[in-house]
């Protein structure tokens, strides 16, 4: 059994894997990349849409042109990258962890590092996950396979097409169902406000004319073999009527029910998980709460845009490249999600510097203010012309903010949206 | 071996309707005999009827009462499936059974059960103050009051068994016939004793001089084609929550509640692949195809799951499906047919059928013999199929080795249930090629992200490795097709 030793291993290569270890890199560290498809890029390859790289590149690239700008440095930076290659184990009782893992090529092998970066990913939620009830038919798929089965392998899943949840792999697939000559009957959403962003709601609803059903909820799925059409009732004040249920034929259901972090390997690591986020509790080092791993990108909590992933990425690569060289943080203020916040990332800060979180809100409002206070105190209030649920929230703590007032040792910055 | 030419005008000496676990367990039993035996199936693959969805028990013996011939069964089949793992390798394991009262009042039924379970021979059967249930099981409801503990029963796929029985059967000599849904039948008095001559919907035909029937849900139908006895089987469907490995709310043994005159309750199961299962309910139902899922039944199964385990969470949830158990009377109906000749009929099997079935495969194996059929032992007749690895079964030693072997064991198409793409083909090569054959052979599908990162590997593989083309894959055969053209 092959084994190798690096500074770190980092799992996954997807914009995240890549923007950590090639920031690992030049901080002078040695790195390797697991990653279990056959090239790097994660799920960018199948995503040929636009809009991707607007912060990053000040450009409006396509997923693949994104993921081909850091895969391209990957092999002259030096990194050695598995493809192909799929974690079997990740050990990190001590000193040197061991990351198990698996591939043709290479049979088992055991890569050795001081630090591991999870850069996993997420997964979509299935029909399971959310309970829609009914028959099992074929024609049920989840929108990111929809994804790849159209734009990667060149199949069209089917014709008549309702989506159900308004996430933004959903409302990218009713536009590219529609391109490809199929009808989208509906797109179907349990909340009273759409879970994908507004640019994708104008771009790829209204400007094809597709129905979005707001508080709906799908309560049958119909069709022995093949799909034969969906029933969904409306919720009006909490409670759904049933007496106004009606029925959409199609014969395809595409889910867009939400991302999950897949965590399973961390979990089996030992590694807590935040429920609010279903990614690691991080502290202000992106580090996990087992010492030497970090985390970035949709495994540490699900980002909306590559750009904010590939931001946090190079952070954890820094943080981790910083840490094998002996640096720790020197002291660290815990923060907390505090009103209408459903979460902040990571859930430390460092007085001493700037910090960089990122949250999301748990109501739609407009005319918002953001808030970071510690004991009472207001570090900062920032005006928000609208927040969403569905549009991720960035938040820079800098050095001297946080500075100027001195808390208690175990001072709390709870950050509040009112 | 394979299958074996047979006599003149395509004649079997036994033609089998139907392979769910009956007609497997008989198939595999009437291998062993120097015989030709057919085993129809008017579905794309076997066990996808009744046999597919159910909650997968060996059951504990206590149930019923030994005057009924599926309680004598259920006892005889139960143990008999120690051997039958030896011989055919399937997922079993014997964690035992709790069934568990939570009110004073259910404390008599388990003492009906202890007595019954006493009564009907089992080994080891114990009853359990509330403390001893909790040391049995501790995930258990603090509100457990006592209990029944039986050490002997356990868990089994029951898919990965029926597989594993016609893996076997065809092994020695039956021929598997799938898609052949029987239309037509008659007797025809030939040379010597005479034959049935049926015929299939697809136009396909065959003659057999014993029929047995096993169709399951449709064991009236095919009585009633063959010009035999006239009875109705009753759907009843269950419905079934599936809940993911990592969950906190998996039990040690199979827990049960205290029964009801009608079911054996709604059950929390850790199933052999490590996922718990927990279901089922039971409603009669008029459309024996209708195995969809309801919200309020949904509802019901996660109440009362967490009743006795309190940790069972709906955020656990991975998928949710129903099957339907074919019920017809108190009891099963197993004989040879007083109207039809040389017909045996094995209908009614419902809970505890899974159990008895390796019973019934010798009790109906017994009755052809009283009907006249010849039974000579074959010498060359082998219990045992080849295993076939799985990866996620293998410690990275083994793992590796097998690679250096057939590396196709490298490549993981499947992260959730780690499967690799060595046990896809391994599928594909015994003849499962739908979507959901192959995930019953290996889990690929069917873990957390259910499919959502596999389907397209797979379909890639079974397009290769079958010649299919994109427009013949199916979900579980017939109209079920996956796709609806190209770009």
């Amino acid at each position: 059994m092959k084994e190798l030793a690096f500074d770190a291993v980092v799992i996954g290569g997807g914009a995240a894997g890549m923007a950590a270890a090639l920031e690992l890199r030049s901080s002078g560290r040695s790195a390797a990349i697991v990653e279990r498809e056959e090239r790097l890029g994660g799920i960018l390859a199948q995503c040929i849409h636009t809009g991707f790289g607007l912060i990053e590149f000040d450009e409006e690239l396509s997923g693949p042109e994104f993921a081909e700008r850091f895969e391209e440095r990957v092999a002259p930076a030096g990194i050695e990258a598995f493809c192909g290659c799929t974690v079997l184990e990740l050990d990190v009782e001590g000193e040197q962890k061991t990351v198990t893992c698996v591939s043709r090529s290479e049979g088992v092998m055991r890569l050795r590092a001081r630090a591991v970066i999870l850069a996993m990913g997420c997964r979509e939620r299935n029909r399971g996950n959310v309970r829609i009830p009914g028959s099992r038919p074929a024609g049920v798929f989840t929108a990111g396979l929809a994804q790849r089965l159209v734009n990667v392998e060149g199949y069209v899943p089917g014709r008549d097409v309702v989506v159900i949840g308004s996430g933004d792999i959903g409302l990218i697939m009713a536009r590219r169902m529609s391109w490809i000559g199929c009808k989208v009957h509906a797109v179907v959403e349990i909340l009273p406000y759409p879970s994908g962003l507004t640019r994708n709601i104008v771009q790829c609803l209204r400007d094809f004319g597709i129905p979005l059903y707001l508080s709906h909820l799908t309560t049958d799925i119909f069709g022995r073999d093949r799909v034969e059409g969906i029933e969904v009732a409306p919720i009006e004040n909490g409670a759904l009527m049933t007496e106004k249920a009606f029925k959409i034929p199609c014969d395809t259901v595409l889910l867009s029910v939400g991302l999950v972090p897949e965590n399973e390997l961390s979990r089996m690591a030992g590694v807590s998980i935040n429920p609010m986020t279903n990614g690691p509790w991080a502290d202000s080092f992106l580090m996990t709460s087992v010492s030497g791993v970090f985390a970035c990108g949709n495994v540490l909590h699900v980002h909306d845009l590559v750009d904010y992933v590939v931001e946090e990425a190079r952070r954890a690569g820094r943080f981790a490249a910083a840490w094998l060289g002996g640096e720790r943080p020197k002291r660290e203020l815990r923060v907390k999600a505090g009103p209408n916040v459903r979460y902040v990332a990571p859930s430390r800060v460092e007085p001493g510097r700037d910090n960089k979180l990122y949250l999301r809100t748990m109501i739609v409002r407009n005319d918002a203010v953001l808030e970071a206070r510690i004991d009472g105190k207001v570090l900062c209030s920032i005006k928000k012309n609208h927040v969403q649920p569905s549009e991720m929230i960035t938040l820079s703590l800098g050095a001297a903010e946080l500075g100027a007032i001195a808390g208690t040792p175990d001072a709390t910055v709870e950050i509040s949206i009112q | 071996m394979g299958a074996r030419a047979v006599g003149p005008d395509n004649t079997y000496d036994v033609a089998i309707v139907g392979a769910g676990v009956c007609g497997a367990s008989i198939a595999r039993k009437l291998s062993s005999y120097d015989l030709d035996v057919a085993l129809l199936e008017k579905e794309a693959d076997v066990s996808f009827g009744v046999s597919k969805a159910n909650s997968g028990i060996v059951h504990g013996g206590f149930h019923h009462n030994s005057k009924y011939l599926k309680a004598r069964l259920e006892i005889r089949g139960a143990l008999m499936f120690d051997r039958l793992k030896a011989e055919l390798g399937f997922p079993f394991v014997r964690c035992g059974i709790v069934v568990v009262a939570l009110h004073e009042d259910e404390m008599r039924a388990i003492e009906q059960l202890y007595a019954r379970g006493v009564e009907n021979g089992v080994i080891g059967i114990e009853m359990c103050s509330g403390q001893r249930m909790l040391e049995l099981e501790p995930k258990l409801s603090r509100d457990a009051i006592g209990g029944l503990y039986a050490p002997g029963g356990g868990i089994v796929e029951p898919y990965r068994f029926v597989f594993s029985l016609v893996e076997s059967a065809v092994k020695n000599g039956v021929e598997l016939l799938t898609g052949w849904k029987v239309a037509a039948a008659r007797r025809e008095s030939g040379p010597g004793e005479g034959a049935w001559s049926v015929e299939a919907e697809d136009g396909r035909s065959l003659r057999a001089r014993y029929v047995v029937n096993c169709a399951g849900l449709f064991a009236d139908e095919v009585s009633g084609i063959f010009g035999a006895e006239d009875y109705k089987i009753e759907g009843r469907k269950g419905q079934y929550y599936l809940l993911d490995k990592l969950t906190r709310s998996r039990p040690r043994r199979v827990v049960f509640p205290v029964p009801t005159s009608v079911s054996k309750g709604m059950l929390v199961v850790p199933t052999v692949e490590g996922t718990v299962l927990i279901g089922p309910s039971a409603n009669p139902i008029v459309d024996k195809e209708d195995r969809s899922t309801t919200r309020e039944e949904l509802e019901t199964i996660i109440r009362s799951a967490r009743n006795m385990i309190p940790d069972v969470s709906e955020a656990d949830v991975i998928t949710s499906f129903a099957g339907i158990r074919p019920a017809l009377g108190e009891d099963y109906y197993i004989d040879v047919s007083a109207k039809a000749p040389a017909f045996v009929q094995v209908a009614g099997i419902q809970s505890p059928g899974l159990t008895a079935s390796p019973a019934i495969g010798e009790y109906v194996k017994d009755l052809l013999k009283r009907a006249g059929l010849i039974l000579v032992e074959k010498p060359d007749w082998d219990p045992c199929i080849e295993a076939s690895p799985r990866a996620r079964e293998l410690s990275p030693f083994e793992l590796d080795e097998l690679i250096a072997k057939d590396d196709a064991y490298g490549e993981i198409v499947c992260r959730c249930e780690r499967v690799s793409e060595a046990e896809i083909v391994a599928a594909i090569r015994r003849g499962h090629t739908t979507l959901d054959g192959i995930k019953y052979f290996t889990r690929a599908q069917m873990g957390r992200c259910q499919g959502g990162f596999c389907t397209y590997k797979i379909l890639k593989i079974l397009m290769r490795e079958t010649g299919m083309g994109r427009d013949e894959i199916t979900k579980h055969g017939g109209a079920s097709t996956l796709l609806r053209g190209e770009l």
